[in-house]
């Protein structure tokens, strides 16, 4: 029989082990990545350049249509809402600045992780995944080439490159949705418009949301390939797998958003 | 004899369960040797260690008397390189078409031109009874043309040893035994070291050089075919039989184990 301290603090320790045991099997696979992409290169072993491109076209090209409308609606219900506001203080004009300093500072780069958590790091978990349960990794390592170097470094080089190409894109359609309410339904003057734009923001804002926008590609690579390398056993747990991988980088996307946001708050 | 690998008091685990317990057995160079078990005997686990996929508990295992277990990553790697495996279910990359998937190997180890790469791969494809499906995507094929592009991947390197995990797992007799065939034929024809894992009698007796045959995790007979046929171990005569295993409950344990305790 148990007693009760084992009772009590039995799942307690166990719930701990295997945190520790997840963070330790996390941080071997980031070690890797890293090692594969930024060191290895300069060792001879050159990066997967078709690879990458194909990953490239699969996460950041094919995403543009659904990250330019999100976007386009964003910066409209932002305008209006801000509107709602402003327009009982006589301060329409300011909008501009509303709709401008949060999409370029939060909303572009954050909206554009959350798409290509759910676009592309699902993916990541389902493809890696699969290949798990089909011995295809084993397959790979049994060939002498590297799953983490021939898996995960082309997505990390297309997500590094692709969320702020994305973001930019998010960023620039975002500010012309606020921009198209705004010279029609609130009848502001277009150039009085560009220009309170151009006045609120500085380039500062433009670069912290970039790199963010980095962090974020790094975050949702990272999470779905640890995701997929976690598959044991058949499809079914690939399914988990991937779920977990979309719930988790979105988790860590908005953890690390928090992070970066109060670092530039004080240091910038 | 010329011992390729040889395997020294080999234990090991899965979390808490012994699945290997302390076995030696040595494969000879140059001949083909069937690791024969029932399902759950640790076979395909012992093939997996003797490829480096995983590390034992405690044990050797010496790959041209060098020991893989304590070997470092990149030298493993060179050792891997001289092997070549084909998995249960082919593992064939799905992304890639068969000639992607059989120059794998060789775009990633060797400097060779694409062109050469291409006639290499031909090459083996038609080694294995497939030239013409280069195009193929694996999805595009049966279960066996799989296993022959899986083997000719296998091949690509033109590798010392040869490992294959029940190479006849879900393919019908004719097919099963095309492939069997295929395996004679390397054999003689390229001298390699074959090692395959199997319950598959009559495919034993077909490419069976030499035979190591695992039960509950130990080696309960290591010897030639015809060693096996007239050997007088009650496991392996069963075995050989195709005698079902003997009821091992009593009514009343199993009583008392469906109570649960």
């Amino acid at each position: 029989m148990p007693s009760i301290a084992e009772a009590l603090l039995g799942p307690i320790g166990r719930k701990t082990l295997s945190a520790l045991r997840d963070i330790h099997d996390a941080s071997k696979l980031i070690n890797a990545t890293f090692y594969w992409t930024f060191v290895s290169p300069f060792k001879g072993k050159p990066l997967r350049v078709r690879a990458s491109v194909s990953e490239i076209v699969k996460t950041g090209y094919n995403s543009v249509p659904i990250v330019a409308v999100i976007s386009l609606f964003v910066g409209i219900i932002l305008a209006l809402q801000s509107a709602y506001q402003l327009k009982r203080l006589g301060a329409l004009i300011y909008v501009a600045n509303l709709v401008g300093v949060s999409i370029i500072r939060e909303l572009g780069p954050i909206l554009t992780a959350i798409i290509v958590a759910g676009r592309s790091g699902s993916a990541f978990a389902a493809e890696i995944g699969s290949m798990k349960a089909a011995e295809e990794v084993d397959a790979l390592i049994s060939m002498g080439i590297n799953p983490v170097r021939f898996l995960v470094v082309p997505k990390l080089i297309a997500l590094m490159l692709m969320v702020p190409a994305l973001t930019v894109i998010a960023d620039a359609i975002g500010l012309f949705g606020g921009f198209l309410l705004s010279v029609t339904a609130l009848e502001i003057h277009p150039y009085n418009y560009f220009q309170q734009t151009i006045n609120a923001l500085l380039v500062k804002d433009v670069f912290t949301g970039l790199v963010k926008a980095w962090a974020f590609g790094v975050v949702i690579t990272i999470v779905g390939a640890y995701q997929g390398f976690k598959v044991e056993g058949g499809a079914e747990e690939v399914g988990l797998r991937t779920t977990a991988s979309v719930v988790t980088s979105i988790f860590l996307v908005i953890v690390f958003d928090l992070f970066f946001t109060a670092l530039f708050y004080y240091f910038t | 004899m010329d011992k390729a690998i040889d395997v020294k008091d080999l234990v090991t685990h899965y979390g808490e369960r012994e699945i290997l317990k302390k076995i030696s057995f040595s494969i000879p160079r140059g001949k083909t040797t069937v690791i024969l078990g029932g399902s759950g005997c640790g076979k395909s686990t012992l093939l997996k260690h003797l490829i480096g996929l995983l590390k034992p508990t405690r044990g050797n295992i010496l790959i041209n008397r060098k020991d893989i277990v304590s070997m470092n990553e990149d030298a493993l790697n060179d050792i891997r390189k001289r092997m070549g495996i084909l998995f249960q279910g082919a593992a064939l990359l799905n992304s890639m078409t068969l000639m992607d998937n059989v120059a794998l190997p060789l775009r990633e180890h060797t400097e060779l031109e694409d062109s050469t790469i291409q006639i290499m791969v031909r090459m083996k494809l038609d080694l294995v009874g497939l030239s013409g499906f280069e195009g193929f995507y694996p999805s595009q094929l049966s279960g066996g043309m799989k296993k022959r592009a899986g083997l000719a991947r296998a091949m690509a390197l033109d590798p010392e040893f040869l490992f294959f995990d029940e190479p006849s797992a879900g393919l019908d007799p004719v097919t099963a035994a095309g492939l069997d065939e295929l395996i004679l034929k390397l054999r003689n024809v390229f001298k390699m070291t074959i090692v395959v894992v199997t319950h598959e009698l009559p495919s034993v007796f077909m490419i069976a050089d030499y035979v190591i045959m695992l039960d509950l995790g130990e080696v309960i007979f290591s010897g030639t075919l015809d060693e096996l046929r007239v050997s007088g171990n009650p496991r392996i005569k069963m075995f050989l039989d195709r005698r079902p295993e003997a009821e091992t409950y009593s009514p009343e344990d199993y009583f008392r184990f469906i109570a649960g305790d």
